[in-house]
């Protein structure tokens, strides 16, 4: 308003969606105390009772997976992926061309949260210290950064950030300090986060390695 | 009476995908909950109350970004990088020419990470967890300077056309450096921050800043250029949030040798 020196247009409806934005906070943070944290909380509890390493991996790599294919924000990437690999040659610039692309990259990106999840949480039950897992991965995404597209490169590194999203990141935190606090020698602190850093590092890796391959 | 029927709608349309998107996770929930662990949970009619909560505090959440914020987040980022804003009409703009546009940058990088719901649960988590240690507060400041810095940097990047890994490549260095030496317990939430602070309100709004800036300035191309803010967004908090607990020990060590010298 200072510096551009122009009236806000609808004022009405800025003032009425602010006070949606605050009132829609409110909500959202009660319910995380309510619902979201204590599920997360519980269900990493009892499956760290139950000891089954298939069940918790299990869980892991469905939570990362059915979080991330639906997620709006990875849908938008993709599609505006496709669109560039369909301008840059590498595809044929059809409908169905891109959509295939778009579909592969949002079934890879889900693949690999998956993954990562499984990963970190192995790391949990492991307790093995997470900067060497995270650094070790960044060199490697360096590494494959020189031998990817150039038009990849700045979409892959978005992408990393784009897809945790607001349900996923709280449900996600409580598993992993829930396994922290549950299994004997981990601190949650030092153990129980992570879990998010690992799946937006391994996100960057596979669709570098998409834009790849494709 | 228009905008309350339009708001009425949006609403609604809003919270039917909200629905949407958190059937797969419910699921995924309460499959494992009945088939796997074969136990009721407790306090089951909290827990249905609460996702409600979530349901119904993301979907006012969205509609009011919609309304409020990302029209106008949109069309300042529209004029704040239109040629005749800057001071542009005939010569060549050089990168000096931008400084609103850097300020602006950092504003809106700063602003909608400290509105972002997924930092704000990591860092009620963090709290819990650190039994104080770290503050809530301290925690989504500490990210928001590192969001402002990243997207300030991110918008001088398009705006230059320099390389973006030649960029991130130095960020990493810093991150691995700054590891080495902060202390073990942050690092973990740290590295986490990173991946958070961009969501729900951060994208839509950095995104069209990184857009609308590579389509006006000459010689970039939205495709290229235009991405990459998010990248900046999530890398600088991690350097943050570690600078940020570097400077609060380093702080108590100062506060504990003082105290020593007073009473020796």
């Amino acid at each position: 308003m200072l510096v551009l020196r122009q009236p806000f247009p609808n004022l009405g409806e800025t003032v009425a969606g602010l006070l949606f934005v605050v009132a829609g906070l409110a909500f959202f943070v009660q319910g995380l105390e309510m619902g979201l944290f204590p599920v997360g909380d519980t269900l990493a509890h009892a499956l760290a009772r139950k000891g089954s390493l298939p069940a918790l991996f299990g869980f892991a790599f469905l939570l990362g997976f059915g979080t991330t294919v639906a997620e709006p924000a990875l849908i938008a990437v993709a599609a505006e992926a496709a669109t560039i690999a369909a301008d840059g040659g590498a595809i044929e610039n059809s409908e169905a061309a891109r959509q295939d692309y778009a579909d592969g990259l949002r079934y890879t990106a889900a693949l690999s949260v998956g993954v990562a999840l499984i990963i970190g949480v192995l790391r949990i039950l492991k307790g093995w210290p997470i900067q060497y897992l995270i650094i070790g991965g960044y060199i490697v995404v360096i590494i494959i950064t020189f031998f990817a597209p150039e038009k990849i490169i700045s979409i892959a590194y978005d992408s990393g950030g784009v897809t945790t999203s607001t349900i996923t990141v709280p449900l996600v935190t409580a598993l992993g300090v829930g396994l922290a606090t549950a299994i004997r020698g981990r601190n949650p602190m030092i153990d129980g986060f992570g879990l998010i850093a690992f799946a937006s590092l391994t996100l960057m890796m596979f669709v570098l390695v998409y834009g790849m391959v494709i | 009476m228009d905008i309350l029927i339009g708001l009425l709608t949006e609403t609604g349309k809003t919270l039917v995908s909200t629905i949407f998107d958190v059937m797969p996770i419910v699921a995924i929930m309460f499959g494992f909950q009945f088939l796997v662990i074969r136990q009721r949970p407790a306090h089951l009619r909290k827990i249905v109350i609460g996702f409600v909560y979530v349901v119904l505090g993301l979907t006012l959440f969205l509609v009011g970004l919609e309304q409020a914020l990302f029209p106008v987040g949109k069309s300042m980022a529209a004029q704040l990088t239109a040629p005749g804003f800057l001071g542009g009409g005939d010569r060549v703009l050089g990168w000096w020419d931008y400084t609103w546009v850097y300020v602006f940058a950092a504003a809106i990088g700063f602003s909608t990470t400290v509105a972002e719901p997924s930092l704000i649960a990591v860092s009620l988590k963090a709290q819990e967890i650190s039994g104080g240690a770290i503050s809530a507060w301290g925690l989504r400041i500490a990210v928001a300077i590192g969001v402002a810095i990243g997207v300030a940097l991110g918008a001088f990047r398009i705006v230059t056309g320099t390389p973006l890994p030649y960029y991130i490549m130095v960020g990493y260095a810093i991150v691995i450096i700054q590891t080495m030496f902060t202390s073990k317990w942050i690092i973990p939430l740290a590295y986490d921050s990173g991946g958070v602070t961009t969501s729900t309100v951060t994208v839509p709004v950095v995104a069209a800043l990184g857009l609308g800036l590579a389509s006006t300035t000459e010689g970039r191309s939205p495709l290229i250029d235009g991405f990459g803010l998010i990248a900046f967004a999530s890398l600088f908090p991690i350097i943050s949030v570690m600078g940020y607990a570097s400077l609060t020990s380093w702080i108590g060590r100062r506060k504990r040798v003082q105290e020593k010298e007073e009473s020796a």
